[in-house]
């Protein structure tokens, strides 16, 4: 950013508003990493994982009431909670990372894609490693580190064409997130059990430690 | 290996450092359980790339089975009272 201001003084107010008009695009390029910049500390926070807990059992009782009980107990149940807690996190997040716009807005995409990448990757894995080796790759990174910067912007929804450091980005935001996601689940099974159970011992116990 | 500059004629949209790579590539080896106790020097992007790949796998197993045990106790337990029990625990904290 320097370089600009220093080169030409007329140009200089030019480029200024044009890289204004660049910072204020959602998705900054490589250049604008520091505008996009999402905390992924906030993932850890309870607070969130409280939000995202209330909103997750909403949803499922939402997703309950929408359907009879039968689909819920049948196998598919599990991928029914597993999209409506993916739904849901994605929704936490706000609308400020790529793979979170990604799961809500085309979730049907998402499933086939996978399935079909499932098919993909055992046949073209070592053609395409061959191939891309020869090209001009401007940044000179093995193949071998391409192909895992690939199968990693594979297993984030949505970014599968991003540029390598954006797609750090968002892998470490979306790993944040999934591991609440899991902190979240397992408190959820957790009491679920718990409550089946001991409903006294388990109910008593959270309210003890609020009133103390 | 002995040009690592990034080239100016680039697309325009990455200008992209091997320096910001390699630091984005550490704080990403924080993040990372198996990783994180290991000296950045010894660790390899290669590895630290698998090694998210495997930990990223894990998470969505582990949301696949904890979905699926979620959906066998909602299932089973059908009695309000036990979801009542959760949801005012929730809440008031």
């Amino acid at each position: 950013m320097a370089s600009y201001s220093i080169s030409n003084p007329e140009a200089n107010s030019n480029r200024s508003r044009e890289s204004k008009r660049k910072k204020r695009r959602k998705m900054g390029s490589g250049n604008q990493i520091e505008e996009n910049k999402m905390e992924p500390a906030r993932w850890k926070t309870e607070a969130e994982q409280q939000i995202y807990s209330s909103k997750l059992i909403a949803a499922l009782r939402q997703v309950r009431q929408n359907s009879t009980s039968t689909v819920t107990a049948s196998p598919a149940g599990g991928r029914v909670i597993r999209e409506t807690a993916d739904r849901v996190l994605a929704v936490s997040a706000k609308g400020r990372t790529r793979w979170s716009r990604a799961i809500l807005t085309n979730p049907l995409r998402l499933k086939l894609s996978r399935i079909n990448n499932k098919h993909k990757k055992h046949k073209k894995m070592k053609v395409t490693g061959d191939v891309r080796s020869k090209k001009p790759v401007a940044n000179k990174r093995l193949p071998a580190l391409q192909q895992k910067v690939r199968v990693l912007g594979r297993l984030v929804p949505g970014c599968r064409k991003l540029s390598f450091p954006n797609l750090l980005e968002e892998a470490t935001d979306y790993i944040a997130a999934l591991e609440m996601q899991v902190r979240a689940m397992t408190a959820l099974t957790g009491l679920l059990t718990g409550a089946g159970v001991r409903p006294e011992a388990v109910s008593s116990d959270r309210l003890g430690s609020n009133l103390s | 290996m002995s040009s690592r500059r990034s080239r100016s004629r680039q697309s325009g949209v990455s200008r992209i450092t091997d320096d910001q790579i390699a630091d984005l590539v550490t704080k990403l080896q924080q993040l990372i359980p198996e990783l994180r106790n290991r000296s950045s020097d010894k660790v390899s992007a290669s590895t630290v790339l698998q090694e998210t790949c495997n930990y990223i796998r894990s998470l969505h197993r582990e949301v696949d089975d904890l979905s699926d045990r979620l959906s066998e106790l909602l299932a089973s337990t059908d009695s309000n009272s036990a979801q009542a029990a959760i949801i005012r625990s929730l809440l008031m904290q």
